[in-house]
């Protein structure tokens, strides 16, 4: 770092601490002289959103487990006991339960931000796939969190996904046994699945955080023009374009924080079950492992998803297909092969198709809300399910083809961030 | 690390020792942490065998209880029903239940039971794991329906011996759980026919 972070306080308390911990350093590498492009725009919010939604997470869950029972017996019981008679446990549940759905929308949001810049491109792949594997692990920590209250949306939404493994050839059903550690889901399901919830996946979770932002800094970040501010230095060596993230993003994060918290509050007040979009209806009931719920789907984040596994008349196939749309997301900083990173200067056939791949995520994810039967605009949901995602995997076979290939005519990008 | 006066060969073999000996340690230790997440002694137990009594089941009748925690259905078929058994194999994804996993050897037959008229069957659709409605009246689903059960969650549709039918999610046939046949009609799920 710069010569700013070797001349340490001398004197007082701090200067005490320095001379025994990195705290100023760590500071001024990670924050007061952490220089981060100027032109960040409304999409670069949602990263310091998602870690404010972690800390919301983990302080609300802590809270929960102190009233919680994680046993077939009280669980659903202890769930309405906190809803009911624990002072203030309707609001730290309804933040833990909104928060889940905001966690899902921030990093969505983030993910999209990514794919517009092309955050994800050389030299930030390994940032790419840290965020990845919390998108993965968030997603498990979703899941096991879904089954702790114990209803019977809880109860069969996680027989769905069990059985998942239960598709794969040889192994499938003793490895769904083994996730299980019952014939079926029982107490015994549950109460490992709050080990890994309240204790193994927060954890691991935090880890990837650090190695994320690490990772970052390392590099550091991208911007809505892609342009690269280490090749424009000022005689002190500090990036022309270049702005500290404290005071000026710490400020702008604070005011977006502001904003999200309205949206926020007024969803755990007002609307906490979204119409049955967070809190679906049939988790109302107590699981009864002797019937299935009319419908089942999962929470809207995993619906885009479940249309695809649906999309195959096969099960194998279907479960492989599915865990194909998360892998290739995976190889992203590998199948574009185009030198251009901002959706700025990138081809006008690379704008459709980003944007198709966008709406091919929305209305995936609507077609999983609904009964693979019922009818919009005259086809099934099956075969419109089909037809999107055969949309959402040729977005990944025509970027490659066209930047692999040089089809897409690209803009030039300037030198400098524009304003 | 300085390789001056050191000697190579050694410290590669000490490098090589501990990997080895680290290696096998670790994986010895991994057997516990993963075989903890097998089903515990007392949950094999709670797969006692339970009795069912089917001395007032009328034909057509059904009967549910549970066994290891699953549900089981005993259903008494009618004479019809267990005719038309034979009429469907053409439309039968395994027909004559070769896929061994899904039923004891002793229910590999056609009605998929030891004795014809009484279907014992777990009633967990093999898609995804939803429990199908039962709708043993011909015509109840489709004109050509002879009665069977039919997945809401996704449309799998079994016949009235939980045989699979092709073209729909579920790759195989309802799970015949080991039961035997017993005096008064009692049927005794979990303990399976004792080889004759």
């Amino acid at each position: 770092m710069s010569d700013a972070t070797t001349t340490k306080a001398t004197g007082g308390l701090l200067g005490w601490v320095d001379a025994r911990f990195p705290l100023t350093k760590m500071w001024n590498e990670h924050i007061a002289e952490y220089y981060a492009p100027k032109n960040f725009n409304f999409w670069y919010y949602f990263g310091s959103l998602a870690l404010i939604v972690l800390v919301n997470q983990l302080l609300t869950g802590i809270w929960l487990t102190m009233n919680y029972n994680p046993s077939a017996e009280g669980a659903f019981a202890s769930v309405e006991y906190i809803m009911r008679d624990v002072e203030w446990g309707w609001l730290i549940r309804y933040m833990h339960s909104t928060g889940a759905s905001a966690f899902f929308v921030v990093v969505y949001l983030h993910m999209f931000r990514a794919l517009m810049y092309g955050s994800y491109q050389k030299p930030r792949e390994l940032i790419w796939i840290f965020g990845m594997i919390i998108y993965l692990l968030l997603m498990a920590e979703a899941f096991m969190g879904y089954l702790l209250p114990w209803g019977q949306m809880s109860f069969w939404g996680a027989q769905v996904i069990i059985s998942l493994f239960g598709a794969i050839p040889g192994v499938g059903e003793q490895l769904a046994l083994w996730i299980r550690g019952d014939y079926n889901i029982s107490g015994v399901t549950l109460n490992r699945f709050f080990a890994l919830h309240v204790v193994a996946l927060p954890l691991a979770l935090v880890g990837l955080v650090v190695f994320h932002i690490l990772a970052l800094h390392e590099v550091g970040s991208n911007n809505p023009d892609g342009v690269d501010i280490k090749k424009n230095k000022d005689a002190s060596g500090k990036p022309k374009d270049g702005i500290p993230f404290h005071p000026y993003y710490t400020v702008k994060d604070t005011f977006g924080l502001g904003v999200f918290l309205i949206f926020f509050a007024a969803v755990v007040f007002f609307a906490p079950e979204m119409g049955g979009l967070f809190l679906e209806p049939p988790n109302f009931e107590p699981a009864n492992p002797l019937q299935t719920p009319e419908h089942i789907a999962p929470v809207w984040y995993f619906t885009a998803f479940y249309s695809v596994l649906r999309a195959v008349p096969d099960k194998f196939g279907g479960v492989v297909l599915m865990g194909l749309a998360i892998f290739m997301l995976f190889l992203l900083p590998w199948i574009d092969r185009g030198k251009v990173r901002s959706i700025r200067y990138r081809g006008l056939g690379h704008k459709i198709a980003l944007g198709l791949f966008a709406a091919a995520f929305v209305i995936l994810s609507y077609l999983g809300l609904k009964a693979p039967s019922d009818i919009i605009v005259g086809l099934t949901v099956t075969l419109w399910a089909q037809i999107w995602t055969a949309v959402y995997f040729g977005f990944f076979v025509f970027l490659y083809v066209y930047t692999a290939f040089g089809f897409e005519r690209t803009k030039p990008v300037p030198e400098r961030v524009t304003d | 690390m300085s390789q001056e006066g050191a000697n190579k060969s050694r410290r590669r073999f000490l490098t090589g020792a501990v990997s080895v000996v680290g290696g096998a340690g670790a994986a010895a230790v991994a057997v516990p942490f993963l075989a903890y997440w097998n089903p515990s002694a007392t949950t094999r137990a709670a797969g006692a065998p339970v009795e069912v009594d089917t001395s007032t089941l009328e034909p057509g009748q059904r009967v549910d209880t549970s066994w290891r925690g699953q549900p089981v259905w005993v259903i008494r078929r009618s004479e019809k029903a267990i005719e038309n058994l034979n009429e469907l194999e053409p439309q039968l994804r395994d027909p004559n239940s070769d896929v061994e996993s899904q039923q004891p050897a002793y229910a590999r037959n056609i009605h998929r039971s030891i004795d014809p008229e009484f279907l014992v069957v777990v009633p967990i659709c093999t898609h995804l794991g939803c429990i199908p409605s039962f709708m043993p009246q011909p015509g109840s689903l489709s004109a050509d329906w002879l009665g069977g059960f039919f997945c809401p969650c996704h449309g799998s549709r079994f016949d009235m011996a939980g045989r699979v039918y092709s073209g729909v999610p579920a790759p195989t046939n309802l799970p015949i759980p080991p039961y035997r046949m017993a005096e008064d009609g009692l049927i005794v799920i979990g303990e399976d026919e004792e080889a004759a």
